[in-house]
């Protein structure tokens, strides 16, 4: 059974099981499936201030600090309890475009020596983890959803306001690691 | 304790994530770099799955457990869908995780994305108090 739960899941498993994520919140409380609306909810639960933007019932958007709460229990259960025996796998032409940005691939989910504690005391660690993390947060929430609420749900929903929001993303994503990424990396 | 059904689907979407490698850095910069189907196919399927769905929740009207009326808002555009979009996108590729990817990094065992979740609070917090000023 450790052995079957510890395999990986290709995307052709993983992919139907993540969008049914969307009728199982429907169905069990009429609720949208969405991540990065949690991000404002700690807000408005921790730090509202003054802005108006988190005054309001977060209480009744509990179920949602619950659902990620969920994901942090399930990471652990996927990324530890269950993991993945062998090393993350991934093409030898991104393996190699990435060795030549400084960055080697030593089987983790991320690379270890630039996502680590100490290297937050150093430009790039800085950078791509504070400052990428605050953009992430900043940008969803500017964007009224992330990869969740508008790829998966919104796209599901046929809004076309998603299908614009996910292609800013991948618009964004391209520029980073085509434009920007690589001087970061140099840093 | 109704909530307990929530922490399933988180658990579950956790799992998922984690065990199909989306959560990955190295996986999101293959997808940006066109190496691989993974992250396209998972994307497409899931969406093509949640299509379905929807489809036939409509279609059947079908109804909550409680048995409400399934009624999904739809989403407005706004010129934030735009440019938080590609500012999204940024720190996407930056950190190889959007906001789910996050607390399951964390519950995986990376956890300097504490770190990376906190300054997305912060980012959010941030948008929250200058949201009067940009231009949606």
């Amino acid at each position: 059974m450790t052995e079957f739960l510890s395999r990986p899941l290709p995307w052709y498993v993983a992919g139907p099981l993540i969008g049914l994520m969307v009728p199982l919140l429907l169905k069990i409380g009429n609720k949208p499936f969405g991540i990065s609306s949690s991000l404002r909810h700690i807000c408005a639960a921790c730090v509202p201030g003054r802005v108006a933007f988190f005054r309001y019932d977060w209480k009744k958007e509990l179920w949602n600090l619950v659902l990620v709460a969920g994901i942090v229990i399930g990471g652990a259960l996927g990324g530890i309890v269950f993991r993945n025996p062998d090393p993350v796998r991934i093409s030898p032409v991104a393996q190699s475009q990435l060795s030549t940005l400084g960055v080697n691939n030593q089987g983790g989910l991320h690379p270890i020596e630039v996502f680590n504690f100490e290297s937050l005391l150093s430009p790039r660690g800085f950078i791509l983890i504070v400052v990428g993390g605050f953009l992430v947060g900043f940008g969803a929430r500017y964007a009224g959803g992330c990869t969740s609420g508008h790829s998966i749900m919104g796209m599901s929903n046929l809004q076309w306001p998603s299908l614009v929001a996910s292609c800013s993303f991948f618009a964004g994503g391209l520029l980073m690691t085509w434009v920007i990424l690589p001087r970061i990396l140099g840093l | 304790m109704i909530y307990l059904r929530y922490l399933v689907v988180g658990v579950v979407f956790g799992f998922v994530l984690t065990k199909s490698e989306a959560i990955s850095w190295f996986r999101i910069q293959e997808m940006f770099r066109f190496q691989s189907v993974h992250m396209y196919g998972l994307i497409l399927s899931a969406v093509l799955v949640g299509m379905l769905s929807i489809y036939l929740i409509k279609r059947f009207r079908v109804r909550t457990l409680t048995g409400e009326p399934i009624i999904i808002e739809p989403k407005v555009f706004h010129w934030g869908n735009v440019i938080g979009g590609v500012i999204f996108g940024l720190g996407w590729a930056m950190t190889g995780a959007c906001p789910g990817p996050l607390y399951a990094l964390v519950g995986a065992g990376v956890y300097v994305m504490v770190v990376g979740l906190l300054a997305a609070i912060a980012g959010t917090w941030v948008y929250g108090l200058l949201r009067d000023r940009l231009p949606h």
